[in-house]
């Protein structure tokens, strides 16, 4: 590997300069001067550039994968790639980076492919443009997924096009010619022409037919599934020039910070300005419209203060003098929520799946188990809160932000600015951290409003840590009660489930109070078990604040539950848990999603993706044998074992836990075994279940967002607090499943390795002491006073 | 009119004195590599050091930085120490989404100069300050024991 600091330097990033103002992306718009004026040749983000057969290549429509997604994909080299006179390779990312390593990731598969060589690649990231680019909104674990192919297709298609021009030049068959590291080869003569000498002449050739396309063998891949490249920003993130969202700069820049209603659903009644008018810094004070239901991607309005720096605005919103009228949610309350939701879990409700005769099972049965679990409301917390800046400039508005979804915020901003699309342009900044919260651009809107309430200057919006934990698209809140029946021999002859919790469609349609298909198609019903008599029920459960996308979704309470459950029938069945949970899987087999109820299958075609036992089986078998199941652990500590099939994707989990005689809890190892089918870019793979790991022991230890009087309890990190290196797991052992051949379709990474943590926590946790926890967060719940 | 040293040259800012350092270097001075992540000296994004010492510049005010040595992640390669941790640190694959890195990059250079041998008690007292969302912790602690000479049984 090189030594990482070698890296070329990149002219166009920003320069940490001491004295001028940074204009931020600076960076975007110097490139494409120079791209215009150097000939680059294979153009990319510049439309002017852009031959008219671009278009050659249209997106497929269809009913799964990439396909059913708005504005599907795109394959066009001369969308994504353009070579420099001087042989400079720039790839375009379209999806958005928040630490999955996507920037990375997806433009190695074009260099690969293309046989760029990475030194001399550059990465410049789209701004949000769907028809151009295809999909862009950077959620459910999909980029490589969805992308893997088109961006092969990429990298394969300027690659024929360079190998094509050489062979003209030449005149020899484009048999005999091939690229090789960044040039062309003819071998009977020893001739080689570099792509940079190739590049304007190869442009002016037609883009190869798709089905033309000659593809790398998997054992010819440079970079692809090798993991030996560094992240393309990690230079910039280590000597801090890394740009966030956060971070943008733009002259005459003013600095907002808006204060929210306390409930959702509440408005302001009146509020008084002249205190903060009177902070020094402080340029003006302006009310933002709350938005009627539904929630859907609007700002919640507010009273927003505008000041010459963010200090300045944070002061002026303190010395705010408003009354709110909360609205028909200000009598939420957790700890009378959580009652509800379970005496709806007591009582039947909506049918969702039915296989045999559950009741008559259960009767019958040798032994009965039944248990509730609770999983409460989480914040995604991104280190980098939500912000934006804006300014509008003759009608046309232009917005720098970390955002999931560019396509969806410049939708929203046009429509809220009432501009067209076009003249609004979204770029994407880095994300720090996005976990789903950034999937939602009501922050982005903000920005664009602000700016247009100060005449179009330039205005940043700062969300302080208070704003993202109040105001969020909250992680559901969940009882999952679980009731199963054993016969003589411990073997499970009845399983019943109900599932009730807030769902997202609330937040679009306000009235809906079941669980949505991709709600509960995220491992509730399509739960794998070799039971004969298995029913799924999903009582109504009514929403009081904005319930959106948190990393893995509704998998986290619905693994929580499942997993747990599965290790209290194994203790009740007197057996060894992953001997009952393989049992319960049963043999390998792959099983149609729609035979489950399952009509979502994370939008995946079901024979493409099947639901296979097989490989849920052998990431239980694999986490099993590298973690030693089985050994004898001194008093007090403990295995615990969760398997979860999410995101396409077959993940097992050991958790190692010690808990002494006081109850603290510590974890000195987890092991993950992960089937994710071909792995493009291990080392980022493992980098994003280590993650999971951590997200997923956070949650369970300390993660609670709470309600009362409508408004959220927790304010900062030391009322909503998150894990952090002491009581991390000390280490982390990532087992990839082998697939060298690369002939099983991709599963989602990011986000699938968070479910099962949880869980195996808390059976570990049982193994230790024979304490069940069926309530998250664990916080102390292990404490002996 | 205050005067303070960041990153070896003396700056001039016109600001209230109660202003903390962490805007004064994010708005005014363009160094943005600090970051805020919390206000109130809770996740250490905002890490800098002052005189050395490991400092939460969202709870300094200016009026506190006058006459000491600042220096922000923008100058840690100056440092011998901060370079060889900024290249522990990509050796190691730690940063994901890297927001919270340059904080740990200077929590891990002001404990690496006090202590170059640190112990994993040592690690956690000074990096339990610092929160890291994505979960880096594990490569974190890895880079720490690889500029100090320490084995540490890799994934």
């Amino acid at each position: 590997m090189k030594k990482p600091l070698d890296r070329p330097e990149l002219s166009a990033d920003i320069s940490i300069a001491d004295d001028i103002l940074h204009i931020a992306n600076i960076s975007r718009r110097a490139f494409l001067k120079d791209l215009a004026l150097t000939g680059f040749v294979l153009a990319a983000g510049f439309p002017s550039l852009i031959r008219a057969d671009e278009t050659a290549l249209p997106s497929q429509k269809g009913k799964y994968g990439a396909d059913a997604m708005p504005h599907g994909w795109v394959d066009n080299p001369l969308v994504f790639v353009a070579i420099a006179d001087d042989g400079t390779v720039t790839i375009i990312c379209h999806r958005s980076e928040m630490g999955q390593g996507v920037r990375t990731s997806l433009p190695m598969v074009v260099a690969d492919e293309l046989e760029a060589d990475w030194q001399r690649v550059r990465v410049e990231q789209a701004p949000g443009d769907e028809p151009r680019y295809g999909n862009q909104d950077t959620d459910g674990s999909r980029s490589m997924r969805h992308f893997f192919m088109p961006m092969r297709r990429v990298g394969a298609a300027a690659r024929t096009m360079l190998e094509s021009a050489a062979a003209a030049q030449w005149q020899v068959p484009i048999q005999e010619v091939r690229a090789e590291q960044h040039q062309v080869l003819h071998p009977a003569t020893g001739r080689t022409l570099g792509y940079g000498q190739l590049a304007k002449a190869a442009a002016k050739l037609p883009v190869p037919a798709r089905e033309t396309l000659r593809l790398k063998k998997p054992a010819d891949f440079r970079y692809i599934s090798k993991g030996q490249l560094g992240i393309y920003d990690g230079q910039d993130i280590v000597t801090g020039r890394a740009q966030y969202g956060i971070d943008t700069r733009l002259e005459d820049m003013l600095y907002a910070v808006v204060a929210r209603p306390p409930v959702f659903g509440g408005k302001v009644l009146r509020y008084d300005a002249k205190d903060a008018l009177e902070v020094p810094g402080v340029v003006k004070v302006v009310e933002l419209p709350s938005s009627p239901p539904p929630a859907d991607f609007n700002p919640l309005g507010g009273v927003a203060v505008i000041a010459r720096n963010t200090w300045a605005a944070i002061q002026g919103r303190k010395a705010l003098k408003i009354e709110w009228n909360n609205g028909p949610h200000g009598t939420y309350d957790s700890v009378a929520y959580k009652a509800e939701l379970e005496a709806a879990a007591r009582q039947p409700g909506k049918v969702v799946r039915n296989d045999g005769d559950v009741d008559t099972a259960l009767k019958s049965a040798a032994k009965q188990v039944e248990a509730e679990y609770y999983a409460p409301h989480l914040a995604h917390a991104t280190m980098e809160p939500p912000a934006a800046a804006a300014r509008i400039v003759k009608g046309k508005c232009e917005i720098w932000a970390c955002t999931q979804s560019p396509q969806a915020s410049r939708e929203r901003v046009a429509k809220w600015l009432k501009l067209s699309e076009d003249n609004v342009t979204v770029h994407v900044t880095l994300l720090g951290g996005g976990f789903g919260r950034k999937s939602i651009p009501d922050y982005v809107i903000e920005a664009a409003l602000l700016s247009q309430a100060m005449n179009g200057k330039p205005v940043k919006l700062t969300w302080t840590r208070e704003d993202d934990l109040h105001h969020s698209y909250f992680h559901t809140v969940s009882v999952e009660r679980l009731e199963a029946g054993l016969d003589t021999q411990g073997k499970p002859v009845a399983w019943l489930h109900r599932t009730v919790a807030p769902t997202i469609s609330s937040t679009f349609a306000p009235d809906s109070k079941h669980q949505m298909p991709a709600e509960l198609g995220m491992g509730v019903i399509n739960v794998p078990f070799a039971i004969a008599n298995l029913r799924i029920e999903n009582p109504e459960a009514e929403a009081h604040t904005r319930i959106g996308w948190f990393r893995s979704v509704s998998n986290i309470p619905h693994a929580f539950a499942i997993q747990s459950f599965v290790a209290e029938l194994a203790a009740a069945a007197g057996r060894d848990p992953k001997d009952f949970l393989l049992d319960l899987i049963g043999p390998p087999r792959r099983i149609d999603p729609r035979t489950l109820g399952d009509t979502w299958n994370q939008g995946e075609s079901p024979e493409v993706y099947p639901v296979d036992t097989g490989r849920l089986r052998r990431v239980i078998e694999t986490v099993a044998r590298e973690t030693g199941w089985g050994r004898t652990l001194p008093k007090g500590a403990g295995l615990g074992l969760a398997a979860h099939y999410s995101f396409v994707t077959y993940i097992a989990v050991v958790v190692e836990v010690s808990v002494n005689e006081d109850g603290k809890l510590n974890i000195p190892r987890i092991d993950v075994a992960v089937d994710c089918g071909p792995q493009v870019n291990p080392e980022r793979i493992r980098s994003q279940i280590e993650g999971a790991c951590i997200m997923g022991i956070s949650l369970a230890t300390l993660g609670e967002i709470s309600f009362k009087e409508g408004a959220v309890m927790q304010d900062n990190f030391h009322t909503y607090q998150l894990t952090r290196m002491d009581e991390a797991p000390r280490e982390i052992r990532v087992h990839l499943m082998p697939t060298p051949e690369f002939d099983t379709p991709l599963g989602g990474v990011g986000e699938p390795g968070v479910p099962p943590i949880a869980p195996a926590l808390c059976n570990a946790i049982f193994a230790a002491t024979g304490q069940r926890i069926r309530q998250l967060p664990i916080r102390d719940q292990l404490r002996k006073d | 009119m205050i005067t303070f040293n960041i990153n070896g040259k003396p700056r001039q800012i016109d600001l209230p004195t109660d202003t903390p350092l962490l805007w004064v270097l994010r708005d005014h001075l363009g160094l943005i590599g600090t970051k805020f992540g919390c206000g109130m000296a809770l996740c250490g994004a905002c890490t800098v050091h002052l005189d050395g010492e490991p400092t939460r510049a969202c709870v300094t005010p200016i009026s506190a930085a006058v006459g000491k040595k600042i220096v922000t992640i923008e100058a840690i390669d100056q440092d011998a120490t901060g370079q060889k941790v900024q290249e522990a640190w990509l050796t190691l694959g730690v940063p994901q989404c890297g927001y919270c890195q340059p904080g740990q990059i200077m929590a891990a250079t002001a404990l690496l100069k006090q202590k170059p041998k640190p112990t994993d008690a040592d690690i956690d007292k000074a990096m339990s300050g610092n929160i890291c969302r994505c979960g880096t912790y594990c490569r974190i602690r890895a880079a720490i024991k690889q500029v100090a000479g320490l084995t540490e049984v890799k994934p």
